[in-house]
C-alpha cells in the first residue's frame, strides 16, 4: 500500500498539498500517483509568477507509460518552482513527498479546508 | 552493430557507383561543406548483409501475430504492392502534365469516390500524408468554416478523455483550447458533462467511434444533435474505422469531417513511422475548405482542383498530392474487396476480437468493460495479476515476445490501469488467436511458479529487456565516432 502522510492535504487528481504556515503551500504528486505512472522521465514545470486557478492544468509529469497533467489544487500565484526536477525527475519516484513541484501563495487560505485529508484520499487511492 | 561500425576508410561499393565526378558550379562558397559527410564506407556485400540481418531481426506482420491495438496491423496483400509498382505509375513525375497522368488521376478520383461512399461524406481530399496531418486538416477546416462565417468566439474543442493523444494536440495546433470530457464507467461519453461543456465557445468535438476503449459510442446521434445545436461541428477520428467498414457510416452518424488512416483500414504497410495516408472526408458545409489538390473530372478528363477552383481551401499540405504510392495500394485493396468485402472486414475484425475477449475472460482474465460487446479491439486489465503475482502488463508484454508474438498496446488508454489493448484484425486465422490465448495462460501460470522468470523476459530476442527509462531520460540518437572508439 502506498504511503499517505497524515499531515498533508490531497486532491482527487492525486496532488498533495503541504501548508507551509506562511500563506504558501507546496504541491507535488502522491506516492500512489508516482506508482501508477512508473519511472518519470520528464517534468514540465509551471512558470514562476503564473496565476493559477484551482483545477487548472499547470504542470506535466511524464513517464515511459504516460504523460499526465498536474492540476493546481488551489487559486493563487506560483512563487517558486522546483528547478531541480528538470534534471532529476526520478526524485519524485524516490521521495514523492520531498519532491515538491511548485509553491503557491494562496489567494484564499480557506480553500485548504475543502481538500481531502489522508483518510479520504486513502479511500480514493484504494479504488484505483 | 551499426553500419557505421563496419566502415573502413576508402572502401567502396563500385558496382553501384559510376566513377564519374559531376562538376558543381555556381554554388556560393559559403554553402559548400568543408568536410565530407561521415557516411559509412562499406562494400556492397557488407551493405546487403547488414540490412538483410536487420530485416531478420524485425518483428513484423509478415512474420508474427501483431495484435497492436488501434494500429490495425493487418495483412498487406502482395497484389496491392505489385500493382502500385507498375512501371507506368512508378515513372510518372509528380509534376507531369495532366494529359500524361490520366491513368493515375482516374485511380485517385475513383479512390475519392470509394471513400466518400464508404464513409457517407460529400467530398474527399487525398492530400494529407498521415493520420496526424489528416487530423490537422480536419480541425483547420472547422476553424476555416467558423472564420468564414465571422463566428470568431469559438475557442474550444471538446475531446473525450479516452481520445488518442493526438486529438488534443491537433486542437492546440489549430489554435484552440482542448477541453476534456470524462467517460463513464461503461465506456460511453458522460452526457451530462458534455452538455455542461457545450456553449457558444464550442468550435467542435473530436470523437473516435468506436472509441479507444474498444466500444461503440451508443449515443452518437444524440451527441451529434447537441453539438450541432450549440453551433459546433463533429470531427471523426478514423483510427478505428476498421470495425464499422461497410456497416455504419460516420456521415450518417452526423459527423462533419473525418480523417481515414489508409495505412490501417485500407491495409497499406505501416509501422516504424510511415509512410501513411490520412485522407479527409467532409460534409457539404466543409467542402469549400478541403485541402488541395483534389482530383476533379468533367466526365471525360481528370483535372487537379487547385486554389483557383477551391479559393477557400485551407491550402496545400505537401509539395505534391499526398503519398501517391500509399494511395495506390489502398485503391487496389478497396477494388479487390468491393463493397461486400468491406463488410466482411468489419464482420471478421469484430468477430475475432469478440472471440478473443470471450476466451480470455473464460480463462480468468479481467475485461475492462465486461458488459460491453467488443468492437474490432478490446481491453483487458492485468491489475489483479500485477497485485497478486507482482507481474505487470509490461512483463506479460515482454514475455509474449518469447512466444513469438508482438505484444498488444500496453498502458493505453490511460483510463485503464495495467491494460492491454488487443486488436487481432480480420486477417488472422483462429489458430493464431488461440495461440495468443494459450500464451497468456502459460505466462500467468509461469508467473505463479516463478515471477522473476517473467520479469526478466524477453530471453529469445537479439536484445534482452531494454532500459526504456534510461532511453527516455538520456536521449542519444546520433552516432558519433568518438563515442564508439572511446
Amino acid at each position: 500500500m502506498s504511503n499517505i502522510p497524515e499531515n498533508l492535504k490531497y486532491t482527487k487528481s492525486h496532488e498533495w498539498v503541504k501548508d507551509e504556515g506562511d500563506g504558501t503551500v507546496s504541491i507535488g504528486i502522491s506516492d500512489h500517483a508516482q506508482e501508477l505512472l512508473g519511472d518519470l522521465v520528464f517534468v514540465e514545470l509551471p512558470e514562476a509568477g503564473a496565476s493559477l486557478s484551482a483545477g487548472s492544468e499547470c504542470a506535466v509529469v511524464e513517464s515511459v507509460k504516460a504523460a499526465s497533467d498536474v492540476y493546481s489544487p488551489v487559486d493563487g500565484d506560483v512563487v517558486e518552482v522546483n528547478e531541480e526536477l528538470a534534471d532529476t525527475p526520478e526524485n519524485i519516484n524516490q521521495a514523492p513527498y520531498d519532491a515538491w513541484i511548485f509553491k503557491v501563495k494562496l489567494s484564499d487560505p480557506s480553500q485548504l479546508d475543502g481538500l481531502l485529508d489522508a483518510q479520504a484520499y486513502q479511500t480514493i487511492a484504494e479504488d484505483d | 552493430m551499426l553500419i557505421f561500425e563496419h566502415s573502413r576508410s576508402g572502401r567502396r561499393a563500385r558496382a553501384q557507383a559510376p566513377a564519374t565526378h559531376d562538376e558543381l558550379s555556381g554554388i556560393p562558397a559559403h554553402l559548400l561543406r568543408q568536410q565530407p559527410p561521415r557516411l559509412p564506407e562499406v562494400s556492397e556485400m557488407q551493405a546487403v548483409r547488414h540490412y538483410t540481418r536487420l530485416s531478420q531481426k524485425n518483428f513484423s506482420i509478415d512474420t508474427q501475430f501483431y495484435p497492436l491495438g488501434s494500429c490495425t496491423m493487418k495483412y498487406n496483400p502482395r497484389a496491392c504492392n505489385s500493382l502500385a509498382m507498375l512501371p507506368g505509375l512508378l515513372g510518372r513525375h509528380p509534376l507531369a502534365p495532366e494529359t500524361h497522368s490520366q491513368g493515375f488521376m482516374s485511380a485517385m478520383h475513383e479512390l475519392q469516390e470509394i471513400l466518400k461512399e464508404v464513409t457517407g461524406m460529400s467530398a474527399v481530399s487525398l492530400a494529407p500524408m498521415a493520420g496526424a496531418q489528416g487530423e490537422f486538416a480536419g480541425i483547420a477546416m472547422i476553424r476555416a468554416y467558423h472564420d468564414a462565417r465571422g463566428d470568431r468566439q469559438r475557442t474550444e474543442v471538446l475531446v473525450p478523455d479516452a481520445a488518442h493523444g493526438t486529438n488534443p494536440a491537433t486542437a492546440v495546433m489549430c489554435g484552440y483550447k482542448a477541453r476534456e470530457i470524462p467517460t463513464k464507467s461503461d465506456g460511453d461519453v458522460d452526457m451530462e458533462a458534455l452538455k455542461a461543456a457545450l456553449g457558444p465557445q464550442t468550435a467542435g468535438i473530436m470523437l473516435t467511434n468506436p472509441s479507444t476503449l474498444g466500444v461503440f459510442e451508443r449515443r452518437i446521434e444524440e451527441i451529434a444533435r447537441l453539438v450541432h445545436e450549440a453551433g459546433g461541428l463533429l470531427y471523426y477520428d478514423g483510427a478505428n474505422l476498421n470495425a464499422i467498414l461497410g456497416r455504419v457510416r460516420p456521415g450518417d452518424m452526423g459527423f462533419d469531417v473525418i480523417h481515414m488512416n489508409l495505412h490501417k483500414t485500407f491495409s497499406t504497410p505501416h509501422g516504424g513511422g510511415g509512410p501513411g495516408a490520412g485522407p479527409v472526408g467532409v460534409s457539404k458545409r466543409l467542402q469549400p475548405f478541403l485541402p488541395i489538390p483534389v482530383v476533379g473530372t468533367d466526365g471525360d478528363q481528370f483535372h487537379w482542383l487547385e486554389e483557383e477552383q477551391l479559393p477557400q481551401s485551407i491550402g496545400r499540405l505537401s509539395a505534391f498530392a499526398g503519398n501517391a504510392g500509399v494511395l495506390l495500394r489502398a485503391y487496389v485493396y478497396a477494388k479487390m474487396l468491393g463493397g461486400e468485402g468491406m463488410q466482411r472486414v468489419a464482420d471478421y475484425s469484430t468477430l475475432n476480437a469478440n472471440y478473443m475477449l470471450k476466451k480470455l475472460m473464460e480463462a480468468g482474465f479481467e475485461a475492462a468493460y465486461p458488459e460491453r460487446r467488443a468492437t474490432h479491439e478490446f481491453i483487458i486489465t492485468l491489475k489483479r495479476e500485477a497485485k497478486e503475482l507482482g507481474v505487470n502488463a509490461m512483463d506479460f508484454a515482454k514475455r509474449l515476445l518469447d512466444h513469438g508474438m508482438h505484444a498488444p498496446t500496453t498502458y493505453f488508454p490511460l483510463l485503464v490501469p495495467e491494460c492491454f489493448l488487443i486488436e487481432p484484425t480480420e486477417t488472422e486465422a483462429k489458430e493464431s488467436l488461440d495461440a495468443f490465448i494459450e500464451a497468456m495462460i502459460t505466462i500467468r501460470e509461469e508467473a505463479r511458479q516463478d515471477a522473476e522468470k517473467v520479469k526478466g523476459a524477453p530471453y529469445s530476442l537479439p536484445v534482452r529487456r531494454l532500459d526504456d527509462v534510461k532511453a527516455a531520460r538520456e536521449l542519444d540518437l546520433r552516432w558519433q565516432p568518438e563515442k564508439t572508439e572511446a
